[in-house]
């Protein structure tokens, strides 16, 4: 038993995390205090304890994935869940096996948590709709993906001390981007300021009325912000020519040290990776020991898949109404 | 030989043709209507004629709907001519034009025979088949307009899917003159129209790729110079947006042959009824938003469109039980259409006589039919219904094989209570109360 299973588990009012819209700023600063706590125990040489012990974490991705997925495993296996990763290539559903006969068929395994990822927008709701458990979005089309933006969430807030206030600039392919829908709700509950960046083509309809400023110029877009947030050019959904070129692209909208003087001094390079070098980002900024947050951010993925994990996993409390050892606050 | 006469009595006539509307009977004798009028039987019913007692109801020509999609030839998993036809009586609904989109298309003189005896072998009601405009609906070479019209076909249209071609478009509406032809069109650019839902903040906040709204503007501004120089009959199927609607006034007002639909959930519902992903709600044209909608109502009620239909498209469950962006388009609609347009009266946006109008005789016009009008001579095609009665939709209780309506759980008002097709009651609900 470590320090972080003795401490209460607050009391989290949904089954599922399916995005960040619809969560409080009270949901959104709970998980990212509990995964606060687990930051230092996954610095310590044991990391693992028992609190989802005998639960089953099934990490479905219909989608490829490589961090996303390692860094769910990580998280379930270190509060001791037992993880079954799946990877749902095409071919099954070219077999005719539709995502709802997939979700029936592993409800029928009992699984406590799901994570699943797919490529269309809205398939988690789907599947969380069929199921007994509790599910956490991985990753929908070019809907949500709550994790990343806990997890940017976290991230700042233990750099900046604080969200409210801050000015975020969201930088890049905003039209095929999940996290940063994702992003642009939490930071909104949170207080901060979000900015958005990117040519008109990568810019979804009527995103003016998410809470946004928007710019095209990635100078004026930058000043004196707080957070440089960039996004990964997703060239695998480019077909009909967003932008002319990769070059032309990195020459306005790549961040380099140059445009990033229009900054503050002290503004923080975040990216969600994978990263395409040369491309949105100059590999210097990306690896500036100083500035550039991107590796404490898979850290701190582990830790906010963990909170997750843990405080959906109450809505299933084993046989005497505990989850791992321990009895829930607040509740009988 | 004359056979056995039937008196409705007591009803409320509602004739948009002519626009009665007046306590009266209606006298039907071999599939056609003898007599209609306020006078008729003041001094009772003679006693060889069968009396159906109508108090209390309402007496109207049966339901025209212009544009629906079965699912026979080829796709009887979704809807057969019968069970279409089955909904289509529920809703008073006794005159169908299909639409082309089967398997194998319908752009040939033999399977427009094959839909027309198939039909009357199975269904309730009369079904007159569009044919396809362009041969496999590839929206290249024109179809036997003239030929195909001999054998049947009520207007020539790719049923859900634009002719895209300007070129083949001019030559469509110039050949079609020759016949006098009617072309439908979906309005919809399909170079902007690979979305699947409206553009906008609902788009953007699930996710999904939207359909602008001037991707039909864009088709009816470039279809509208097509008509002004050819001459042809123009029909726009669905209209959805605000703008287009305003394309279509315009170009009314300069005289063109044109004239436009509209379906029931572009004036019944905004786009907040996809709500989180709700596949039902899926539909072509996509729900819009409520600025949209509201100007679907406008051009109801100024006359700008003319026709209301429902745009009926039957789908099986698995194709909707997907992600919403693989889920199929479409919602079934012949059993909600007439409550639905009657929602228009009841919440006070328009007349009754003049949205009653877009379901009969207005589309009896443009297709060249004798039946929707209560007049001496026409079809004994007739709906008898509750205007008042409020009930709540049940996706279930539909009698369509499919069941993808987006109106389940609606309160509406009007209930149909009879409907008659050639005289013959092809549908009757037993009355509460």
């Amino acid at each position: 038993m470590n320090a972080v299973e003795n401490a209460p588990l607050p009391f989290f009012p949904h089954r599922h995390l399916l995005g960040i819209e619809g969560l409080s700023p009270a949901d959104i600063v709970m998980l990212l205090d509990r995964a606060e706590a687990h930051v230092e125990q996954n610095r310590q040489v044991d990391k693992k304890s028992q609190v989802l012990r005998g639960r089953t974490l099934i990490n479905l991705f219909f989608e490829n994935s490589t961090r996303t997925r390692t860094s769910f495993e990580l998280a379930g296996q270190r509060l001791g869940a037992d993880v079954i990763n799946m990877s749902v290539d095409t071919s099954s559903v070219k077999k005719g096996e539709t995502l709802i006969d997939t979700a029936m068929t592993l409800n029928a395994m009992n699984p406590d948590l799901l994570v699943v990822r797919h490529a269309d927008s809205g398939a988690v709701e789907l599947l969380a709709r069929k199921v007994d458990g509790s599910v956490l979005n991985a990753g929908d089309g070019q809907h949500e993906h709550p994790t990343q933006a806990l997890l940017d969430a976290l991230t700042i807030r233990r750099r900046k001390g604080h969200l409210a206030g801050l000015i975020v600039a969201i930088c890049g392919d905003i039209l095929h981007s999940r996290v940063a829908r994702s992003n642009i709700y939490l930071l909104n509950a949170m207080g901060a300021r979000v900015r958005l960046v990117a040519p008109p083509t990568l810019l979804p309809s009527a995103i003016d009325r998410f809470g946004v400023e928007v710019h095209h110029d990635m100078r004026k877009g930058l000043d004196g912000c707080d957070i440089v947030m960039m996004l990964r050019l997703q060239t695998e959904r480019m077909q009909g020519g967003f932008i002319p070129s990769l070059r032309e692209y990195y020459r306005f909208w790549g961040l380099d040290a140059d445009k990033l003087k229009a900054a503050k001094p002290d503004a923080l390079i975040m990216h969600p990776g994978p990263m395409n070098r040369g491309v949105e980002i100059d590999t210097e900024v990306a690896d500036d020991i100083h500035r550039s947050v991107i590796r404490e951010q898979v850290e701190m993925g582990v830790a906010v898949r963990m909170a997750c994990l843990e405080l959906l996993a109450q809505h299933r409390p084993n046989r005497s109404g505990q989850i791992g050892g321990r009895p829930l606050e607040g509740r009988a | 030989m004359t056979g056995q006469r039937t008196a409705y009595v007591r009803a409320r006539l509602l004739d948009p043709a002519t626009g009665l509307d007046v306590p009266g009977s209606v006298l039907v004798q071999d599939g056609k209507i003898l007599d209609v009028g306020p006078r008729l039987f003041n001094d009772g019913v003679p006693g060889d004629v069968v009396e159906v007692n109508c108090a209390r109801l309402a007496l109207a020509p049966g339901l025209i709907d212009m544009h629906v999609f079965t699912g026979e030839p080829g796709a009887e998993h979704d809807e057969t001519l019968a069970t279409a036809g089955r909904a289509a009586a529920a809703g008073g609904v006794t005159t169908i034009v299909t639409m082309p989109n089967t398997n194998p298309v319908i752009d040939q003189v033999a399977l427009v025979e094959f839909v027309d005896r198939r039909a009357r072998n199975t269904a309730l009601v009369r079904f007159l088949p569009a044919a396809a405009a362009t041969k496999g609906l590839a929206g290249k070479e024109m179809t036997e307009f003239g030929l195909l019209q001999e054998a049947g076909a009520v207007c020539f249209t790719d049923g859900d899917r634009p002719i895209p071609d300007a070129r083949i478009m001019r030559r469509l509406l110039s050949y079609a003159t020759n016949f006098d032809a009617l072309i439908v069109q979906i309005c919809e650019d399909p170079s902007l129209g690979s979305g699947v839902v409206n553009a906008g903040e609902t788009a953007t906040r699930l996710g999904l790729a939207g359909i602008p709204s001037y991707a039909e503007t864009i088709l009816v501004e470039r279809d509208m110079r097509l008509v002004a120089a050819t001459g042809g009959r123009w029909h726009g199927a669905h209209l959805s947006t605000a703008d287009a609607i305003d394309v279509v006034r315009r170009w009314k007002a300069r005289g063109l042959r044109i004239s436009c639909g509209a379906a029931p959930f572009n004036f019944a519902l905004n786009e907040t009824a996809i709500g989180e992903y709700r596949t039902f709600a899926k539909t072509r044209p996509p729900l819009r938003d409520e600025a949209d909608r509201k100007a679907v109502v406008e051009g109801l009620r100024d006359g700008t469109i003319d026709v209301i239909s429902s745009a009926h498209c039957p789908r099986d469950p698995e194709s909707k039980r997907l992600p919403f962006g693989q889920a199929a388009f479409g919602a079934v609609g012949l059993e909600t259409l007439l409550p639905l347009t009657l929602e228009l009266f009841h919440n006070g946006s328009a007349p009754l006589l003049d949205m009653l109008a877009k379901l009969t005789i207005n589309p009896a016009r443009l297709l060249g039919l004798d039946s929707g009008r209560l007049a001496a001579g026409a079809p004994a095609d007739l709906v008898l219904f509750d205007l008042d009665a409020p009930w709540i939709v049940d996706g279930s209780k539909l009698r369509s094989k499919a069941k993808n309506t987006p109106f389940d759980g609606r309160p509406v008002q009007g209930h149909v209570v009879r409907t008659v097709v050639g005289g013959r009651a092809v549908f009757e609900r037993k009355r509460e109360g």
